[in-house]
């Protein structure tokens, strides 16, 4: 392959990194230049996976590289550090630069009055380096490593208003819960590393290297089922917790808690989805275990249906759009799970588009309100007419509008469901329509009828206090809305040499039937009114508190950490240490000692007499011993 | 002759102490120049060491011997093979930076500096020392100077403004644990010289013997716990730590940096180069025994730290917390694990003398360690805030850090022999991120308080100086671990091939290239 | 005829007084005296063994005692007059000063 390829490949990694060092060294106080410079690199990086993308697009021979350097190399361990361009990889950078930029960019004007927007871009390039890192990996070390690294970033910038207690417990939380999936991901890398070694000499973390391997030995049965079922298991830890998969969603509905352009790229566009795409990488492997698609299947199922829910009861706009990024990640998951690869990629593709547009576009009316509560918004179709037109494209995609790209994708996953488990058709399908009724509840409350907000936001009665947003943060919109209406024509699953599914009008015509069910319901209730939404709530008492109170999950994770982990293990291995260890052993040892020595003082009387007389008895004795022997 | 680097390396520190004692009371810049001079040519030394340590030759390199009592095969033999060069290194590093963040100690300044140089260079004196008997009396050459230090410029260990520990209960518990450890790994290096017949105390010498004529293995078992034991008491080596957590709360902080960042590892670097390479029979009873004590250690630890509120104590039991691992490295006797041993004792040594570096910095601005009472401390002290992020991280394993590598490496060097104890230690890794993030939580984020609002930070390049070495050494072996790791596998490997043969016999080439460029391949 | 035996019992009775002397005198002066009578004692079974056997060794001994036992008076009558100094008694069993 063409050198300028394989340099166009690592610049899509290092341009990132190169921005990110710029503002750590240069742009600490200097907000203009750290902006421009996170924006230029990741532009950079787009552009030259536009570049791989013109070169590879319409051939046979699907562009498939990888360059690396050696980063670590012992005798027996070979970790590379490079890059890997294939069709999977290609589309999913071209996905994280692309809207990335696009993010980089409305965040500019979004974050420009912030404090610290140099740190903000700062983070936020060093997120775009370990997401590329991930996505580019040649290896399964590398993953981690970008895994973890967006991680860290995450941590930081949900808690970039650090000032905020509630921020700073969700960047943690965050963090926490990502850790503990890990612990399963990183012993399902050993186990998969150890795995390979009966039959080959030297083991190899190398994706492809791996892969080849592992299929021979499996082949000659050489591994044991349950081995490569619990590896299986192990591994689908990681995306468990990346991509927030019930049980261990609820560190991204806090998550929320930072800027939203943090939240639209981060956790909706991206590093959530690096769950889906490293099911994706590994499908060869999760592929041929039943046992685990079968888990996988019904996690990303249930996490679709069970986070709808929690979308309908939500009444915060970004926290309705965080539940909805999770059914939809389990969507993907779903899809995966299904041995729909290429339609899990797919969704992802056009979830990034209309998610990240309809996060932006909250931002937007945050940035114009400063406030999320659907219920004290409402009438802004009227005052902010860009952004609502903006989030309705973005909303019609989601809900499955026939046209637009998440019909498309969506629908690909219901034709792969009902081919392959009528149970997860039907839970798939209940829940496009749930889906529908939210965001069009979002819809009917937050942007038709007159505007409640306080005359603090509203001066002069009504909304002629909300002002539009800046160009700045209105162009990616209108980018990021051509792409949710378009995105289903590109052809991405043709990338992917996957053949399109055909077009079954049957589950077409159900899940539109579906949606619009929802999308009347939603109508009836909130917009003409027709039963009054206490009343609907009164009728549904007991699910309403069930999903009001989020299922008790985060009761019980908090019960759990706080009680059972703190009090309780931590509380009963503190008490060892103080009594038992320091108390009972050292301290103990040290009285007994003095002890002995009070005791043993007592001998010594201080009179002279006594002490030859002593002496005396004891010459006596020897001279006795001596002389009687 | 030129003096070798490791003579230069020891004698600049004990040169300095030397030096103070005849310098007048009251002139403290003076003081202070001398520590700072003599601690730089020992860094300098030690880099230059690491830069020149010919890694395809292996071996003991830099070496300087001086006999001294013949008949009974005593002298000052120093030496590096790339274990010691990361530790010397490490040790330098620490000792630089501990120098520099000493300049908060005001009160009888030069005794300080004094008891700090002679702590220096025993440090340097045990891994530098290739014979058993000045091994030996470095050890406690950089035990005894930890008791006046804590004993005079400590603070008491305080539990909601009731002392806890007093900072005498403090310094005598570490001297006479430290002490008596070292006695019983007297009794040990005795026993060794007594049967080995060789009549030395060179540890070269008694390796090529034992190569030639091993010890008895019944021996060898007998002697080898004592040797563990002994020494596993600094390693600190569960249930045997409860000294160092309070040892390290009750010093200044200097003091703990270097406590926790380097005489620490005195007790797993004694464990690799005496026990383990002497007494390799022992060594295959006992160290299975070893990698479950390890598991204790790092999830007792780690949940103790987590119950921890007092910021000294939680560092100090996640050290013990985090030795585990060096010493998992170490029973698992494979190459990639004890490489990665070598390389975490050098990664956790920065990282936590980091930490100890930055809580005395919070404590010199609020006067409390209390977690409860303090908050918000990123609105006063940003850069501290962003070091401690950096320290929280490199702590709980972020790739990067140094300490991801030698964690890993830890990992897939033991998976293979005790996959139990290995995947109890990754667990430790989650534990490590409670405590370190609640760390960060509570003491730097949320609403500014008014009371530290007089908080200062380290606004000046002199007082940022330590922090930001300490960090670029941790990121910089941490992103490009190759120079170091094949400095440590020159070493470890011959080391293994001789205690457990066939485990060490490379499956490749021994690295040499340190800078490589990209490969391309076409993958079809 | 005087033979060894003779000295030897002398002897005996010198060290027995001497010791009976130290048990019961609680005068540091007097215990030092009754040391005196020990080595005295001591010395005349040197000089009885030494003639017996015909072996300087013993004579040798004897002067050594002398020398040693000239020291350790001058040690002790240091300390005693120290202690009518300090403590204005030279009754052993009122000092007890390194006493718990």
């Amino acid at each position: 392959m063409p050198a300028d390829l394989v340099s166009c490949a690592w610049a899509i990694l290092l341009s990132p990194l190169a921005a990110a060092a710029l503002i750590l060294l240069a742009g600490v106080h200097r907000p203009k230049l750290s902006a421009a410079a996170a924006i230029a690199g990741l532009l950079t990086g787009f552009l030259c996976a536009v570049r791989l993308f013109l070169h590879a697009h319409g051939r046979h021979d699907a562009l498939l590289f990888e360059s690396s350097v050696s980063w670590i190399a012992l005798p027996g361990l070979t970790i590379p550090f490079g890059v890997l361009i294939d069709p999977l990889s290609l589309l999913m950078a071209l996905i994280v630069t692309g809207v990335g930029s696009l993010i980089f960019i409305y965040a500019a004007g979004y974050m420009a009055e912030d404090a610290a927007v140099s740190r903000f871009y700062g983070l936020l390039s060093l997120f775009a380096f370990s997401m590329l890192t991930i996505v580019l990996a040649t290896n399964w070390i590398q993953l981690f490593i970008g895994w973890e690294l967006v991680g860290f970033s995450s941590y930081m910038l949900i808690g970039h208003w650090y000032a905020k207690p509630s921020a700073a417990e969700a960047g943690k939380k965050a963090f926490m819960v990502n850790r503990v999936a890990d612990f399963g991901f990183m012993l399902g890398i050993l186990a998969l590393w150890a795995a390979s070694s009966p039959t080959v000499s030297q083991r190899s973390f190398h994706f492809l290297t791996l892969e080849r391997q592992l299929s021979s030995a499996i082949q000659a049965g050489l591994i044991p089922a349950g081995t490569l079922t619990l590896i299986g298991l192990l591994l689908f830890c990681g995306p468990l917790g990346k991509s927030a998969q019930f049980p261990l969603h609820v560190w991204l509905p806090d998550a929320m808690e930072g800027p939203t352009p943090v939240s639209a790229l981060i956790h909706a566009a991206t590093m959530v989805a690096a769950g889906v795409y490293l099911l994706c990488r590994a499908f060869w492997l999760f592929s041929g275990l039943p046992e685990v698609m079968t888990v996988i299947m019904w996690v990303g199922g249930a996490t679709a249906f069970l986070s709808a829910c929690l979308a309908l009861v939500e009444n915060d706009l970004k926290r309705i759009l965080a539940y909805s990024t999770l059914s939809q990640l389990g969507y993907m998951v779903m899809a995966v799970g299904l041995g729909g690869r290429a339609e899990g990629m797919y969704h992802l593709g056009t979830h990034a588009f209309f998610k990240a547009l309809l996060f932006l576009s909250a931002g937007s009316v945050m940035h114009a309100t400063h406030e999320l509560d659907i219920w004290k918004l409402g009438g802004l179709a009227r005052s902010m007419r860009w952004t609502s037109a903006c989030f309705l494209v973005g909303a019609l995609a989601l809900a499955g509008f026939p046209g637009l790209s998440g019909f498309f994708s969506k629908d690909e996953i219901l034709v792969l469901a009902r081919g392959h488990h009528l149970g997860i058709y039907v839970l798939a399908t209940l829940t496009a329509g749930l889906t529908a009724f939210y965001t069009a509840r979002v819809w009917f409350v937050a942007f038709t009828g007159s505007s409640r907000l306080s005359t603090r936001h509203g001066a002069g009665g009504g909304h002629h206090g909300v002002q539009e947003s800046p160009p700045i943060m209105l162009v990616p919109l209108f980018v990021l809305a051509a792409l949710s209406v378009a995105g289903g024509y590109l052809g991405i699953p043709r990338f992917l040499g996957a053949s399109h599914a055909e077009f079954h009008w049957d589950v077409a015509a159900t899940s539109v039937a579906a949606a619009l069910t929802g999308l009347t319901l939603a109508w009836l209730i909130y917009k003409r009114q027709a039963v009054s939404a206490q009343q609907v709530v009164q009728a549904l008492a007991l699910p309403y508190s069930f999903l009001q109170r989020r299922y008790w999950i985060d009761e019980m994770y908090g019960w759990y950490v706080a009680t059972v982990q703190q009090k309780l293990i931590a509380g009963l291995c503190a008490w060892v240490e103080r009594v038992v260890i320091i108390g009972a052993a050292v301290n103990g040892t040290a009285w007994l000692t003095r002890g002995a020595g009070l005791l043993l003082r007592r001998c010594q009387t201080g009179r002279v007499q006594t002490y030859v007389f002593v002496f005396l008895i004891g010459v006596a004795g020897l001279l006795t011993i001596a002389l009687t022997r | 002759m030129p003096i070798p680097l490791s003579g230069l390396i020891l004698a600049a520190p004990a040169l300095g102490a030397l030096a103070l004692m005849v310098v007048p009371n009251r002139r403290h810049a003076f003081v202070r120049r001398i520590a700072v001079a003599t601690t730089s040519v020992s860094l300098a030394g030690a880099i230059g060491a690491m830069v020149t340590y010919h890694r395809a030759s292996g071996g003991y390199q830099h070496e300087l011997a001086v006999p001294w009592i013949r008949s009974l095969g005593i002298g000052l033999h120093l030496g590096m093979d790339g274990i010691s060069v990361v530790l010397v290194l490490l040790h330098a590093l620490c000792a630089f930076t501990g120098v520099l963040i000493s300049y908060a100690i005001k009160e009888r300044v030069k005794e300080y500096y004094l008891f700090y140089l002679l702590l220096i260079t025993g440090v340097f004196g045990v891994f530098l020392s290739l014979d058993l008997f000045f091994f030996y009396f470095f050890y406690e050459m950089a035990v005894i100077p930890m008791y006046p230090l804590i004993g005079i410029w400590g603070s008491d260990v305080k539990e909601r403004g009731i002392v806890r520990f007093s900072k005498e209960y403090a310094a005598m518990k570490l001297t006479i644990y430290l002490t008596l450890g070292a006695v019983v790994a007297l009794t040990g290096l005795l026993w060794l010289y007594a049967a080995s017949g060789a009549r030395t105390f060179d540890l070269v010498t008694l390796q090529q013997r034992f190569a030639g004529t091993p010890l008895d293995p019944s021996l060898q078992r007998a002697i080898f716990p004592l040797l563990a034991v002994g020494f596993g008491v600094i390693a600190p080596m569960w249930p045997l730590h409860s000294w160092s957590p309070i040892g390290h709360a009750a010093a200044p902080s200097a003091v703990s940096m270097l406590h926790a960042g380097v005489l620490m590892k005195l007790g797993s670097y004694a464990i690799i180069r005496l026990a383990v390479t002497l007494l390799p029979e022992g060594a295959a009873v006992w160290l299975p025994w070893l990698a479950s004590l390890c598991v204790m250690n790092i999830i007792y630890g780690g949940f103790v730290a987590m119950a921890q509120k007092d910021l000294k104590l939680i560092i100090g039991y996640s050290s013990s917390s985090h030795m585990g691992y060096v010493l998992l490295g170490v029973a698992c006797l494979t190459p990639l694990a004890l490489d990665g041993a070598v390389m975490l004792m050098f990664a956790h040594g920065l990282m936590t003398a980091l930490a100890f570096a930055l809580i005395g910095h919070v404590y010199d601005q609020t006067h409390t360690r209390w977690l409860p009472d303090l908050g918000g401390l990123a609105h006063q002290i940003p850069f501290i805030a962003g070091c401690s992020v950096a320290a929280a991280m490199a702590s709980s394993g972020l790739p990067g850090f140094a300490n991801f590598v030698a964690e890993l490496l830890v990992f897939l060097g033991g998976w293979d022999r005790y996959p139990v104890q290995i995947a109890c230690g990754v667990f430790g890794v989650v534990i490590t991120a409670v405590y370190m993030l609640r760390v960060v939580r509570g003491t730097f984020f949320g609403e500014s308080k008014r009371q530290f609002s007089h908080a200062r930070d380290a606004a000046t390049p002199f007082a940022r100086l330590p922090y930001v070495v300490l960090i670029l050494a941790l990121f910089v072996t941490g992103s490009w671990p190759k120079p170091m790791l094949s400095l440590i596998d020159a070493s470890v490997r011959p080391l293994i091939e001789r205690v457990a043969p066939g485990r060490g016999r490379p499956a490749g080439e021994p690295i040499t290239v340190l800078i490589s460029t990209p490969v391309s391949v076409e993958v079809r | 005829m005087v033979t060894p035996t003779h000295y030897l019992v002398v002897s005996a009775l010198l060290f027995c007084i001497g010791l009976a002397g130290i048990l019961t005198r609680r005068n540091v002066l007097m215990i030092l005296l009754c040391i005196e009578l020990m080595f005295n004692a001591a010395n005349l079974a040197f000089i009885a063994y030494a003639d017996a056997w015909g072996n300087l060794g013993g004579q040798m001994a004897v002067f050594f005692i002398i020398v040693v036992a000239a020291a350790e008076v001058t040690v002790g009558l240091a300390i005693a007059i120290l202690l009518s100094r300090q403590l204005r008694t030279l009754n052993a069993d009122e000092v007890s000063l390194l006493k718990w």
